[in-house]
């Protein structure tokens, strides 16, 4: 039997759904989705939209920022109070796909896809998910990506996380052979409390250097209590492979994702990226 | 599975279509109306030679779900030209030897078309950028560039039809 397509008019609604049939897949921005429809790998099942405009909404109020999953990254990049997140959501695609792409769909991309959760794991997000019916439950987007490679599907609503307090304390890099589009061979996120004095709770984020975006703990060990000077920037380097299990692909070989990830975390972390 | 009724306007005319329900935009566009000015190429979003505007905005018609075009205006590469004469974009591509094979001119148009809509004025970077999700396997993209520019300083100087 062919795909069936149903609407929901309400994000509970569409958890409903979702809970009640494993073989809805929620169509978000279409970009994930569709391409699976496309080559042949989804031709059962239920394709589910959501037109619940509070998936889209945005909300920027004094230090916390809500997204909502079915925002786009030309959303953010429209938003002015997001200039920060604008490298990141760039990131993503050409300005087509950036009109389709959502913060959801990017939470579930597979590797070296999915620049925006590297951004958001940085930062620290909570991931407000639904299932079934009832309010979204704040889960940590560390375990939020953990349970997605687990297979475990549930609605995303949004995402929220705290403005970092100076623009410059959240870096993003990514790193890809053709410009200014193409997929990453390494992805870094850095969020750097206190970057201009001493560093304290820094959260650093890779993406395509694991088979999920993972949080670089060692660099941010390293990194604690000490200035982004040369000595820190060092401590850093050293510790930059600690965790890491990059994959061959099309893109660059798991040695040269290796070889290459501390040169480009030195001099993100130098400003010189 | 039944097939669901769209109606959308394209390229200005109402139109309508039966499709079925997971149908992409494209699918609906090329084999239900029969414009074939947007081509199919990857299916998955690298090449770009699907775009269209759905209300305005780019986007490409093989990742679009066609039932949530629902009311929308599409505008396809087929409506560009104003009878016989070329959008200034179309005569740019022709005077730069911007086409070659011509399989990515469709999404390569209407990507330019949609950043001069927002932005009459664009730089150089900002060109590259706004043509970067449409690939061209000819032109080493220099033409197409020369094209677009020739159009943002023609509009600026007042020339654009």
């Amino acid at each position: 039997m062919p795909l069936a397509l149903r609407v929901a008019q309400s994000l509970s609604e569409a958890a409903g759904i979702l809970a009640a049939d494993s073989r809805t897949t929620l169509l978000s921005g279409g970009t994930l989705v569709m391409r699976d429809v496309n080559e042949g790998r989804l031709i059962e099942g239920t394709l589910l939209r959501v037109t619940d405009p509070a998936w889209r909404q945005i909300q920027v109020s004094g230090t916390r920022i809500e997204l909502g999953a079915g925002a786009t990254m030309a959303a953010i990049l429209a938003h002015r109070e997001l200039a920060f997140l604008h490298p990141a959501a760039r990131a993503v695609g050409g300005p087509a796909i950036r009109n389709m792409a959502t913060i959801g769909g990017n939470l579930f991309a597979e590797t070296p896809y999915g620049d925006f959760a590297v951004a958001l794991l940085a930062l620290d997000a909570q991931v407000m998910v639904l299932a079934g019916y009832g309010s979204p439950r704040a889960v940590p987007i560390e375990e939020f990506l953990a349970g997605r490679a687990r297979g475990e599907a549930r609605l995303v609503a949004s995402v929220q996380f705290n403005r970092p307090v100076a623009p410059g304390d959240f870096r993003f890099l990514k790193v890809s052979r053709v410009k200014p589009k193409g997929l990453s061979v390494l992805t870094i996120a850095t969020h750097l409390p206190g970057s201009t004095s001493r560093i304290g709770q820094a959260r650093v984020a890779y993406g395509a250097m694991a088979p999920l975006p993972v949080r670089a703990r060692g660099v941010e060990r390293a990194l604690e209590g000490k200035a982004l000077d040369a000595g820190g920037i060092a401590a850093a380097r050293a510790a930059a492979l600690e965790g890491t299990q990059p994959a061959t692909d099309a893109i660059a070989s798991d040695w040269y994702r290796r070889e290459v990830l501390p040169v480009h975390l030195g001099r993100l972390l130098a400003g010189q990226s | 599975m039944a097939k669901v009724p769209v109606q959308f306007r394209l390229n200005g005319s109402d139109r309508a279509a039966f499709a079925d329900p997971a149908d992409n935009l494209l699918t609906v566009l090329r084999r239900g109306l029969n414009d074939f000015g947007p081509k199919y190429g990857c299916g998955q979003g690298t090449c770009g030679t699907c775009s269209v505007l759905v209300d305005g905005e780019l986007r490409l018609a093989c990742l679009t779900l066609a039932a949530s075009c629902e009311g929308a205006s599409i505008e396809t590469v087929s409506g560009m030209a104003d009878g016989p004469n070329l959008h200034p974009l179309q005569q740019a591509f022709m005077e730069h030897f911007a086409a070659q094979c011509g399989f990515c001119t469709p999404g390569m148009l209407t990507a330019a078309k949609a950043l001069l809509a927002r932005n009459p004025n664009p730089s150089r970077d900002e060109i590259i950028d706004g043509i970067a999700g449409n690939i061209c396997r000819c032109t080493g993209y220099e033409p197409i560039i020369a094209a677009i520019e020739s159009v943002a300083r023609g509009a600026a100087a007042g020339q654009r039809r």
